[in-house]
């Protein structure tokens, strides 16, 4: 029989943080930020099929950095807790809140419990029905969660986006100064020019007049936006 | 309760992810759905039963509308029914039989679109949908032979062959596809005499507003259990029109003017 050496927790805890941190500094980032009608998410991603950023329910969208198929799991485990619970009891009542514990829940789980951690971040973010506000968590690989205002970034260059973008940042953006202001920060933090054809961007509009809220924008309107 | 934690993909077995809700349903509450051997109704059970829903083919897409009666025996248990609905943003599904059944399935059909759009990304096909309502009414099959028949007429714009088409069922689920024009529900024969004197191939829009509304008030002179307008309170059928702009409701006043232009004709 084999045994374990001891390792102290302390270590153990240290060795899958760098795992996980070094994993999600390989990858591409996400910026969210509040626009005057709701919530950008907006990343650089070549492949126009394989979403960082997508919808979870009427007022609800999701966006992953890290590893694909890990956030693609958790993404679609989000719209079947959505569906299910506004399914049992009502639409409104489908929060984001709830899901970024969820997601904090599965996540923490995951970290201390499994061979490898999830090397993912996650946005959750959410337009209230009536009033002007908007809620935006960030959940870790370890299922530390936190509650955003204004702008957020993730990923790889999470810091210096952070920096970029908060420079930046003005309460009231609407969505083309949004759009523009949150490329140039990609380009700066990536250290060269993000073209608009990889420029990968979803929105929760609280001005649509339909229920689900969530929009992609397309690449001519992306293309557009950036050159006007 | 099982939906308050975040469903855990399962290891081995098939590949992918589920894009079905119904399953997701039926896999993780199946208490939330009816279970036939549940039910022990007599044949002749009072359920809210009978109406008349046509669709029709038009130059730009279909045209769906449905009376607004239900009924219970021989009384009239709501004059406001709505029997057409919007299934998602390029068709539309109209119900005749059990209100709480048919109901129940327009419901999960709804949340079945909606379902698959996001895991997947991409809409189902109008072919897809079609198919998937077709098993979701043979599903209820065992209902339907304890007297809880659901029939539904589905139509809406195909995006892939740029055309509206409408699909057709029967209790055990069969489906089929339809040329020009379909009703269903206990009003459906008149409906159906009256779609077949007016409707001809290439109508407008308005055309075919006005030849749904004609039919409808046609069935309401035939059968009781089918409501006809009625201007005096301000109850007009459902119409709803799927083209390449999506699904969008007929506003009641176009409605109105549409049954008083047919009222009008015949003098």
């Amino acid at each position: 029989m084999s045994f374990m050496p001891y390792v102290p927790p302390e270590q153990l805890m240290k060795d899958r943080s760098d795992f996980a941190h070094k994993g999600i500094a390989r990858g591409k980032s996400v910026v969210g930020l509040e626009y005057v009608d709701g919530v950008l998410f907006i990343a650089e991603n070549p492949s126009a099929t394989l979403h960082k950023i997508s919808e979870i329910y009427d007022r609800i969208a999701f966006a992953g950095v890290g590893k694909y198929s890990e956030f693609e799991e958790l993404r679609i485990a989000g719209v079947r807790l959505a569906d299910m619970r506004g399914y049992s009891y009502g639409r409104e009542d489908v929060r984001a809140r709830d899901l970024a514990n969820a997601y904090s829940q599965a996540l923490s789980t995951i970290f201390t419990q499994q061979m490898k951690p999830y090397e993912v971040e996650i946005l959750v973010a959410e337009v209230t029905e009536n009033g002007q506000g908007s809620e935006i968590y960030h959940v870790l690989f370890d299922g530390t969660v936190a509650d955003k205002q204004g702008y957020v970034a993730i990923g790889g260059h999470a810091e210096e986006l952070t920096t970029a973008i908060g420079s930046a940042y003005a309460e009231g953006w609407d969505l083309g100064t949004a759009v523009r202001e949150a490329v140039k920060a990609l380009s700066s933090a990536e250290g060269r020019e993000i073209e608009a054809s990889s420029v990968e961007a979803g929105v929760i509009d609280r001005t649509r007049t339909q229920r689900r809220k969530f929009r992609r924008l397309a690449d001519e309107e992306i293309e557009q936006t950036l050159a006007g | 309760m099982s939906d308050d934690a975040l469903p855990r993909p399962s290891t081995g077995g098939d590949i992918g992810a589920n894009p079905s809700f119904f399953d997701l349903v039926l896999r993780t509450r199946p208490e939330l759905m009816t279970r036939p051997n549940q039910v022990s109704a007599p044949t002749d059970a009072p359920g809210l039963h009978g109406t008349t829903v046509v669709g029709l083919k038009f130059e730009a897409g279909i045209v769906m509308a449905g009376d607004r009666r239900a009924t219970e025996g021989y009384s009239i248990a709501d004059d406001k029914m709505e029997k057409v609905f919007e299934a998602d943003e390029y068709s539309a599904i109209a119900i005749a039989g059990a209100a709480g059944q048919a109901a129940e399935i327009v419901k999960l059909f709804q949340l079945e679109l909606e379902h698959y759009e996001k895991i997947t990304g991409d809409r189902l096909s109008l072919e897809g949908k079609a198919n998937r309502l077709g098993q979701m009414i043979r599903g209820n099959f065992p209902l339907a032979l304890q007297g809880l028949v659901v029939v539904p007429l589905f139509g809406g714009y195909d995006e892939r062959r740029r055309e509206g088409r409408i699909f057709y069922y029967d209790a055990t689920g069969g489906s089929w596809e339809e040329e020009d024009y379909q009703s269903t529900g206990s009003g459906g024969r008149p409906a159906k005499s009256s779609l077949k004197k007016r409707w001809r191939p290439g109508l407008t829009q308005d055309e075919a507003i006005r030849v749904a509304v004609e039919a409808l008030l046609d069935a309401s002179q035939e059968d009781v259990a089918t409501g006809g307008p009625d201007p005096v309170r301000g109850i007009f059928p459902v119409v709803l029109v799927v083209s390449a702009d999506g699904v969008t409701r007929v506003e009641d006043a176009d409605v109105r003017a549409a049954y008083e232009a047919v009222v009008e004709e015949r003098g």
